[in-house]
């Protein structure tokens, strides 16, 4: 099977709605102002370094949508850094993003190239030097130093097919290109 | 006294064309030799640095053993064994006075930058005719950077100037050299055992000041007015491209708190007193470019030369005593370093935030003199 291959659509099911993307992407090309997204989340101090995030409302479209129900996230710092271990770490939710974005796009990557996936799996590594954030050598970067991702994918497809795909979903990543390059990040006090 | 080239030679060599000092004349003097020309209120140029550090070695018949480098300095049992270009000495205590700006630092990326773009260090650069026509990216925003920068566009180059963390100063305020407020309001005194943190004072970027006669302020705002593009700190080369910070937003922010804060205990300070000063000011933020970019590919031809304005380091290299810390620092206290017999004088904040300039050489070398002759003395 060969990159861009339709021929199994019709019997393949990643679950992916392939379709819809692809008449998306159709429609959107001549309609960029309805592309703009803005993804909103809420935060909340609860005590020490324990938070709580709230995601439910965006805008796209044109207009304001909705998610069918609020999302809460409570972030916390384990016991090792002295904290009460609500949660994960935020910079743990880095790796969530990353990981759940890098396997969605190999689900609609296979299910656009009509590659039928049995199981997909990946571990996430994120190698932290903490002496960054503890301001204990300003030349060690507060973030993460490098990440490392290892999929495991069972697929009707050949390795380097399933190479090609796990390259394609990280080219079309949001959450990818969000932490290979930087951003412009503002932040105000109301 | 050793010196590897002539009197006065880093100021000689190691300099810019254009350059002068960013302390006011009457700042810049040195024990019992003060400035005695017409402008009080005005900034050496380089050539004139030489003329008052060689006049400053002929009136007080300083021993300068010149043409002398020093390529090893070893312990021995009662002193210490130092071997030069021009023969071997044996001594009983050294002072360090090589200072902390030896070597350019450049980051490891730069191995990465493509051949195409010519990089340049400000050992290297002499002024703007040397380099090619064509876009000049200028890394840092110390006073070497934003100075370079400033000349760089005023040759009719377009300027990118990549801004990390940065010191913000206004060249007057309340009708007087910022210099002068440091130093009446009493910034510069406070000794390297009262600072907060001292490792972070130690290596704070010089701020933005030039000395014109004109005393204007050359801050980023000053840039911006002149055309010069603002990215964020540089990052990394991938493919070609130089990547840079999307965190300017918070740079800007925090040379503006800091210059605010600063002003404020001028204020402070001058609210007690009579001072001869106009009414407090302050100044605009920091505009934010309404636009940033934070990528910039370098094999374009849109960037013809690279400067480095990212700083300096010492080189110890030639010091085979165990006192050097993993980042390449000499370990000291106030000129004392962890070795009997062995001093330093002129590293930043070495005893006061004074030392970091010409004229706060007087009192440290003092007290560290005092130090060293009691350890002679203890010994004899």
């Amino acid at each position: 099977m060969t990159k861009g291959t339709l021929r199994d659509m019709t019997t393949i099911d990643n679950g992916v709605n392939v379709q819809a993307l692809l008449d998306a992407r159709e429609a959107l090309k001549g309609a960029p102002e309805a592309a703009q997204f803005t993804w909103r989340a809420s935060s909340k101090w609860q005590n020490g370094v324990h938070s709580t995030t709230r995601v439910q409302h965006f805008f796209g479209l044109g207009q304001e949508q909705s998610h069918k129900s609020e999302a809460v996230f409570t972030a916390d710092h384990p016991e090792v850094f002295a904290a009460e271990d609500n949660g994960i770490t935020p910079i743990e939710y880095l790796l969530v993003g990353l990981a759940s974005c890098l396997t969605a796009g190999v689900a609609s990557v296979a299910q656009n190239r009509g590659i039928q996936l049995r199981s997909v799996e990946s571990t996430v590594e994120g190698h932290h030097d903490i002496r960054g954030i503890l301001g204990a050598d300003s030349d060690v970067r507060n973030g993460f130093n490098d990440i490392k991702v290892t999929f495991t994918i069972d697929a009707d497809a050949s390795q380097e097919d399933i190479e090609a795909l796990v390259a394609q979903s990280q080219k079309r990543s949001a959450v990818f290109d969000a932490l290979t390059n930087p951003t412009n990040v503002s932040v105000e006090v109301a | 006294m050793l010196e590897r080239g002539e009197v006065a030679n880093s100021w000689r060599r190691e300099r810019w064309d254009s350059l002068r000092l960013l302390t006011p004349n009457w700042l810049s003097r040195l024990p019992g030799h003060e400035y005695a020309g017409s402008d009080p209120d005005d900034y050496m140029t380089m050539g004139e640095v030489v003329e008052f550090v060689e006049r400053y070695a002929t009136v007080t018949r300083a021993p300068v053993q010149t043409g002398t480098n020093v390529t090893s300095v070893r312990r021995t049992d009662d002193g210490y064994h130092v071997t030069t270009s021009r023969g071997e000495i044996s001594c009983r205590t050294v002072v360090i006075a090589s200072g902390a700006c030896n070597q350019p630092s450049v980051p490891q990326f730069a191995d990465a930058v493509p051949a195409s773009v010519r990089q340049v260090t400000p050992f290297d650069y002499r002024g703007p005719g040397q380099l090619p026509d064509g876009g000049v990216l200028v890394v840092g925003a110390s006073a070497t950077g934003v100075q370079l920068a400033a000349e760089l566009r005023r040759s009719g180059r377009p300027v990118t100037l990549s801004v990390g963390e940065h010191v913000r100063l206004p060249r007057l305020y309340r009708g007087r050299d910022v210099l002068w407020w440091m130093d009446a309001s009493g910034v510069w005194d406070q000794r390297h055992d009262e600072v907060e943190d001292l490792t972070r004072a130690r290596r704070l970027p010089s701020p933005q000041l030039v000395g014109t006669p004109e005393r204007s302020t050359l801050d980023l705002n000053a840039l911006t007015a002149m055309g010069v593009e603002l990215v964020g700190r540089w990052a990394a080369v991938r493919d070609g491209c130089a990547l840079f910070s999307g965190g300017l937003r918070n740079v800007f922010s925090l040379a503006d708190l800091k210059m605010r804060r600063l002003l404020d205990t001028f204020d402070a300070w001058a609210a007690g007193r009579d001072a001869d000063v106009d009414p407090p000011e302050r100044f605009a933020p920091t505009q934010v470019p309404e636009k940033s970019r934070w990528q910039l590919d370098l094999r374009s031809g849109e960037i013809r030369t690279i400067i480095w304005a990212t700083g300096y380091r010492p080189d110890y290299r030639w010091l085979h005593v165990p006192v050097i810390d993993p980042k390449g620092h000499l370990r000291h206290e106030g000129g004392t370093v962890d070795s009997p017999g062995l001093y330093a004088l002129g590293l930043p904040v070495l005893r006061r935030r004074r030392s970091t300039f010409i004229h706060g050489i007087e009192d440290d070398a003092h007290e560290v003199i005092t130090h060293l002759t009691q350890h002679l003395a203890a010994k004899s």
